[in-house]
């Protein structure tokens, strides 16, 4: 009998009933743990001595989860899957932590991301790559892998994200399960290792909606010591959930999903998005209106670019704390330039090293203007575009990049030209910080795909509730990824 | 050689906000200890996923001193990062504010007095950002304490207005002033509240100064922490332009920064602008834009205290003090803040200002004491000056017993019984001396009467009588009575 594949609400019944125990619920979940490891590579550390916790009305108490490894945990190896971290335990938690501590969940072990989030595709962690367990030749996507490859497999009902440009959204679509990524604010941020500062979200991997609700219910709250948190105690997502959509209106962007745009598909991509427009018909026959909208491909097509700009940006400054010298493993030198340049030098995968440079050059005075307070600008463009839709309809819908799970061979960090919107548009979630979920919508060539819905800031209940309804007409809640041969 | 030059300086002065209970953007405490690294919270070390969060206590102190300034508030207040790699600030970037989005404060004028002359500063900017580790260099190590980072610092930027190392002194210290009395820093420069950035340049008599054309290379000099050291700085680059002018060499100069050796007393050479750093500023995304309201910027306006020139004006209209009195008074507002108390409980303003300036100033110079760790409180000083003006002691003892006071840390009326110059202006106990005196001596009456003067010497024996201690004024009164009864 395994219970780690799950719904949190069950398994609360389960517990309060006396039928498992939490210590029996921790030991599955650390078998299935090693096993995952072995196969996938999910994991930075697997907390084996981790105990069972008190049953409480928490549904989250004694449930064990998992922490991406960029969330600073009190006592735990918390490395950012960096060299530059790798010995780096912290003396504080995020907050986040905190609360899902003070709601009784048992943390299990920390899981594998590209190093600092920065990246999209799970390879780039120090500890080596995370395989996408639906097929272990893929990726999980990223930065969030370890967390979706996890959840996928059944290692625990839930883990913790983050996500930058898509970080969380993305790995669930690969890895057939839920990604949640609430209103910016909404979940401190306090204690989560810094990426860029404006587009960086907490949230949650899951294999339901509802339980997506019920964790960022237990994360989310105003934080003292995060300024950019609001007041969201008036909110209760899971207390909310509600099937009833009837007369909500969705939209989808022609010029990302529209198959005109992509003359030529090849059959994953064309499979995509037929499923998407399958899915599109069942949100209609949930009674909501479903229009096709028009947005510039001109500023379709400037996503990326400001994404990498902004992004790298910021990511130069936040993470240039690192130097070896006050923690993580300090290098040896004359003097303290010597240790610091060694340090990173050495620390850093060529990829950060990339961004860094990209980040420093945009904001030097003679490029600001033209590069960084331009993508400031078209950010803004963009925000407000989407803002704008948002006056008529309650949400978008779009699939999640361009077909299943991505091979390893194929891997590098730009995009194929002719999908890079469909890869990209999640980003915009993070340019206004709008909540965003994406779902498992079914299945190309027996590899798990998604789709994203996309609302207004504070308008996360909604969302959720578009989502939770349309879950209910797919067979995916809960699935557990199953390797295809 | 100077006559031949105008001189043109500007300042940047870094006051660090000492009043509020923590830090600018962190929770430690704000404060200053001789043990290293004991306020320090995990966001002070730039630990991964630390954000700050802005004290909003400091921001309105920053307010203050902008409207004290004349500064036009913003209407958002935002912070930025400035990014660049030191020991000193373990995130490697500050958070400070730029001009562009506004700072707390832009374009001001203060008045101030230099030597009896009004003269006018000219305020670019004031803004708010946190203070940086402190550290000591040795010859083969060097030791850095973080009580520091992330105290609030207040900036304040001036257009090159003075024309004078004098003038820029005397504007700094109008300015520690405005921050004492304003209840911001106790702005001491021996704790090292205080740091300043000068900026120099010349042009020849003859030139309009007011065109900018016509001025010349500006050095900056950096980190001068005394005031002393602005002026000899000052002085020292005024004298080291002139030489390179009158030798020709002036426009090879290029526009640098140079740093103030106290050692040497000479500037030295730090970077040219070619080599200027570019600090890649960008709006802090962890702080959002904050509105600041009509009704804060009113509060704020509302608590500024009664200022240094005010009280000036106060102690010699009202009080009749002379200008130099007045002025040394308020010149350190713990100072004045005594003499307020003085007053309040009492003490007659003329008076307890000759006190403070004749005696006490000097007792605290002598000894380097605080005003704040005086012994004599402004309640002993106020029972001391009641003593004389009640007849107990003379004006002349009232000083022995000031300076026994001052030396023992013992109170007035201790000293006064422990000298025994308690005056005896007891009625009966006098008037029976003087009857039994006058009582031996019935010929010096008559004499009296006469017209001869035997006045001082029944004076003389009641004194001998009661060894000096006898109030001198009542025992003439009492005699006269008695001359008259008989």
């Amino acid at each position: 009998m395994s219970y780690m594949d799950k719904g949190l609400v069950e398994l609360h019944e389960l517990l309060k009933n006396g039928e498992v125990t939490s210590d029996e619920l921790v030991k599955e979940s650390i078998a299935k743990s090693h096993e995952v490891q072995d196969k996938y590579n999910a994991f930075v550390t697997i907390l084996d001595d981790a105990k069972g916790g008190e049953v409480t009305d928490n549904i989250l108490s004694a449930i064990p989860y998992g922490v991406k490894d960029n969330y600073s945990t009190k006592g735990i190896l918390s490395t950012g899957s960096s060299n530059t971290l790798k010995d780096y335990v912290p003396f504080f938690n995020a907050t986040a932590i905190d609360k899902l501590n003070a709601a009784g969940a048992v943390k299990v072990n920390k899981t594998v991301l590209d190093e600092f989030g920065m990246g999209g595709t799970g390879t780039t962690g120090h500890t080596g790559i995370v395989k996408n367990p639906w097929d272990p030749t893929r990726m999980c996507a990223g930065s969030s892998s370890g967390s979706a490859c996890a959840v996928a497999a059944g290692v625990y009902p839930y883990a913790t994200g983050s996500d930058t440009g898509d970080s969380i959204r993305k790995p669930a679509a690969y890895c057939g399960i839920v990604g949640y990524k609430p209103t910016y604010g909404m979940i401190s941020r306090y204690g989560l290792f810094a990426f860029a500062s404006s587009l960086d979200h907490c949230g949650a991997l899951t294999r339901s909606v509802e339980d997506a609700a019920i964790v960022v219910d237990n994360m989310k709250g105003i934080d003292k010591n995060d300024m950019t948190t609001w007041d969201s105690s008036d909110i209760h997502l899971y207390d909310n959930l509600s099937k009833d959509v009837k007369g909500k209106k969705l939209c989808y962007i022609k010029e990302i999903c529209n198959p005109s745009m992509y003359p030529n598909a090849g059959s994953e991509l064309k499979e995509h998005l037929d499923n998407f427009y399958t899915v599109v018909d069942k949100c209609k026959e949930l009674g909501m209106t479903v229009d096709e909208v028009s947005v510039d491909s001109k500023l379709l097509n400037a996503l990326a670019a400001v994404y990498v700009v902004i992004s790298c940006a910021e990511a130069t400054s936040n993470m240039s704390n690192l130097t070896g010298i006050i923690f993580g493993p300090r290098s040896e030198g004359e003097n303290y330039i010597d240790m610091m340049t060694d340090y990173r030098t050495k620390g850093f995968s060529p990829l950060i090293k990339r961004r860094f440079i990209i980040g420093s050059y945009v904001l030097q005075a003679q490029n600001k203007d033209r590069y960084f307070h331009n993508a400031q600008r078209v950010r803004r463009l963009l925000v407000d575009r989407w803002k704008e839709l948002f006056k008529d309809y309650d949400a978008v819908i779009l699939p999640v990049g361009s077909g299943p799970a991505k091979k390893f061979e194929t891997d590098n960090d730009c995009v194929e030209e002719d999908t890079q919107i469909l890869e990209e548009h999640l980003q915009v979630g993070n340019f206004g910080g709008f909540p965003s979920i994406t779902i498992p919508d079914g299945f190309v060539n027996g590899l798990p795909v998604g789709v994203n819905i996309t609302g207004n800031c504070y308008d996360d209940q909604n969302v959720l509730n578009i989502a939770y309804a349309l879950e209910g007409t797919m067979n995916y809640k809960n699935q557990i990824a199953k390797e295809v041969k | 050689m100077l006559e031949n030059y105008q001189v043109l300086i500007g300042l940047e002065m870094h006051c660090e906000i000492s009043e509020t209970n923590t830090k600018v953007f962190s929770s430690a405490k704000n404060g200053y200890s001789d043990t290293a690294n004991v306020f320090i919270r995990p966001l002070d070390m730039g630990f991964p996923g630390t954000l700050p969060v802005v004290n909003k206590k400091a921001v309105e102190m920053a307010l203050k001193a902008s409207m004290i300034l004349g500064c036009k508030q913003p209407e958002y207040i935002y912070f930025e990062r400035k990014n660049y790699y030191y020991p000193d600030m373990p995130k490697n970037y500050q958070i400070t504010q730029e001009t562009k989005p506004a700072p707390v404060g832009i374009y001001g004028e203060l008045k101030f007095d230099c030597k009896g002359k009004e003269c006018t500063a000219i305020i670019n900017n004031i803004h708010l950002e946190e203070d940086a580790a402190s550290s000591d260099h040795y010859s083969t190590f060097s030791t850095i304490d973080y009580n520091r980072a992330g105290v609030p610092l207040l900036e304040l930027v001036t257009d090159p207005c003075f024309h004078s190392a004098d003038e820029a002194v005397a504007f700094l210290e109008t300015m520690r002033s405005i921050y004492q009395y304003a209840g911001i820093s106790e702005a001491d420069t021996r704790k090292g509240q205080i740091r300043c950035d000068v900026n120099v340049s010349i042009m020849d008599k003859d030139v309009d100064p007011t065109d900018p054309k016509n001025w010349g290379t500006k050095v900056e000099i950096k980190n001068v922490n005394s005031f002393g050291g602005v002026r000899d700085a000052i002085n020292y680059e005024i004298e080291r332009q002139i030489e390179l002018k009158e030798d020709g060499k002036y426009d090879e100069m290029e526009q640098q920064t140079r740093r103030w050796d106290e050692d040497s007393f000479t500037t030295i050479f730090m970077r040219s602008k070619v080599d200027a750093i570019d600090y890649k500023y960008f709006v802090e995304p962890n702080i959002p834009k904050f509105k600041v309201s009509d009704s804060w910027l009113e509060s704020i306006r509302a608590s500024i205290p009664e200022l240094a020139s005010e009280r000036k004006a106060k102690y010699m209209n009202e009080y009749n003090l002379s200008e130099y009195d007045a002025t040394v008074i308020v010149k350190e507002k713990p100072i004045s803040d005594y003499y307020e108390e003085v007053i309040s409980l009492g003490g007659e303003p003329k008076n307890a200002a000759n006190w403070l300036t004749s005696i006490i100033l000097g007792h605290l110079n002598k000894t380097e004491t605080d005003i704040k760790d005086l012994f004599l409180s402004p309640k002993m000083l106020v029972d001391l000056m009641n003593m004389v003006s009640e007849g107990k002691i003379s004006s002349k003892q009232s000083k022995e017993v000031m300076y026994k006071v001052l030396e023992t840390e013992k109170e007035p009326n201790v000293i006064v019984k422990e000298l025994g110059v308690e005056q005896i202006s007891d009625d009966k106990t006098i008037r029976d001396i003087v009857v039994r005196v006058l009582d031996a001596h019935p010929d010096l009456i008559e004499d009296h009467r006469k017209g001869k003067n035997t006045f001082d010497f029944f004076v003389g024996q009641v004194m001998k009588e009661t060894r000096g201690k006898a109030n001198p004024s009542l025992t003439t009164q009492i005699i006269r009575e008695e001359i008259e009864k008989r």
